[in-house]
Parts: C-alpha cells; structure tokens; sequence
C-alpha cells in the first residue's frame, strides 16, 4: 500500500521520509530522526520538518485526486510553516488534511507531532495549483 | 582588519554547514553584507521533487533559505545568539532549472529586541529571475545566548 505514495519523492527517501500507517484513508508520514535531519544539536533543522510537512501534503493530495481520477498536474504556489515547538531527535509523524480541493487549486492545512499529538511541533498551510497536463 | 568581536558569517558557516542537515544537504557559503547573506545549495540527483524531471525538491530550497536567514540575523547582530524560526513563508515564482545549483540570499530588514524579520530570494543563476521568495520571523531565545546574557 506505500508504495502507491508517489509522492514519496527521491527527495523524500533520501531524507528518510516514509508511510507510517493509514488514519481515515489518508497517510501519517514518520521522518527517523537520524544525524541528517539535524540543526542544532539534538533537533531537526526547520527544513527538514518542512519537507516532512510538504510532502505529507502531497501525498494526501495526490490521494484525493487519484480518488476523483483527476490527472492534473501539481504545481506549488506557497508553503508557510509556523514552528510551535522544537522537535527532537525522535520520531516525527505528519499528516495532511485538505481543506479545499478545487478545479484549479488546492488548500492543504498539516500537522507534524512527535509523543504528545494534541501538541504539534509546526504546522503548514499550503496552496497548490492543479494544473491541465501538458502534451 | 577584521574586528573578531564581530559575527563573521563566513567562519561560521563553515562550522554550521558543517554537519547535521546543511551538511548533508552540502550548502556553501557564498558571500555576505552587513544584514545580508548568500548560500548556495549544489544540484544532487538524489534531492530531485520529482522523477520525471531533475528539478531541485522544494525541501532543500527551505532548508537553504532557513539557514541563509540564520546567519543574516546573526551577522546583522553582530553576534551568535540561539534564535528560533517561528514562520517562514515560501512563495514559488517557478521550478528552478533541471540540474542547477539553488543560490538563497537572505536580508534581515528589521531587528528588535525580540524578533528579526527576514525576506529573502531563492534563484538559479539569475537574482532578477527568482525561483522563490521568502518571508520569515525570527525570535531571539533569552537566557540561551553563547556569552551567557
């Protein structure tokens, strides 16, 4: 079933970025927490948690499309992420939700916890355009 | 001759992109102002976003620019202090170039006591030519400076 996540993109592998387990037919993504994700010693680097957040995003989205058997192409328009808390060197687990899937744009709102989920390390609010595929 | 009770942003970049996720990732330091920084990220076939095309992800793109506002805040300081990022806003103007190198320049516009607003571009050769802009907020951690302050 993980490997249906095209969005798992090499990026993502080659961070460490991987499927977790389903939760109402949409992925919780988990990042390790190994030495290259890092910034100061013993929390991730901001731009780690942030291509954990986009790609959780990605793939709720590439999920819901597939869905509706729309083939559009995706397109990011802007990511803004808000750091609530540090996170650890631990696991960290991320999840999408959509909040609007439109004809030419998408909104999607995500989250990234470590051992307390009602506490989350950051949050993004992201916007995508859906693009008609080019021939 | 260089004053060494300044931030030299160079010599610490040296040592921040030394390891952890700017280390992997192989940033560089390309150069600096008085509240500015340059960094470059090198193209790696193994951070493409997409397997159809050999696009940079746009993951290492905020990480470049994360750490790029880091050290513009602190050569603007003057000094090293423990700041956090509490926002970072990334605006895509378009894919940067199949297998080209990221260049990220940061500005710190505006420092206060407790905050340091930055923005900054994200471009592939050509600055006019933008891939991204950023827009981010910085805050100082108090009781966590190096000098102990």
């Amino acid at each position: 079933m993980a490997n249906e996540l095209s969005a798992i993109t090499p990026y993502a592998a080659s961070l460490g970025i991987a499927f977790n387990e389903w939760e109402d037919g949409v992925p919780i993504l988990i990042l390790g927490g190994e030495n290259i994700v890092e910034g100061r010693p013993g929390f991730y680097h901001g731009g780690a948690i942030s291509g954990l957040l986009e790609t959780a995003g990605y793939a709720a989205l590439r999920l819901a499309l597939k869905a509706e058997e729309r083939e559009v192409q995706l397109k990011p328009i802007n990511i803004t992420v808000q750091f609530l808390a540090p996170a650890k060197a631990a696991p960290l687990f991320a999840k999408a939700r959509i909040t609007k899937l439109g004809r030419r744009n998408a909104n999607i709102a995500v989250e990234c916890w470590q051992d307390q989920r009602e506490r989350p390390r950051a949050t993004a609010i992201m916007n995508v355009l859906l693009a008609e595929p080019e021939v | 001759m260089a004053d060494p009770t300044q931030f030299d942003p160079q010599k610490a970049a040296s040592f921040v992109l030394g390891s952890g996720h700017s280390g992997w990732l192989g940033m560089q330091y390309r150069d600096h102002g008085e509240d500015w920084c340059e960094l470059e990220l090198p193209w790696r076939e193994d951070l493409i976003g997409e397997t159809e095309r050999h696009v940079l992800a746009s993951g290492p793109i905020i990480s470049l620019m994360d750490m790029a506002s880091g050290l513009c805040i602190w050569t603007k300081m003057k000094s090293f202090q423990a700041i956090a990022t509490l926002d970072l806003r990334v605006d895509y103007q378009r894919p940067a170039r199949e297998r080209h190198n990221v260049i990220g320049r940061a500005e710190c516009y505006r420092l206060t006591r407790s905050a340091a607003f930055v923005r900054g571009v994200a471009h592939d050769g050509d600055p006019d030519d933008p891939v991204a802009h950023i827009a981010g907020v910085f805050m100082a951690l108090p009781g966590m400076s190096r000098d102990g302050k």
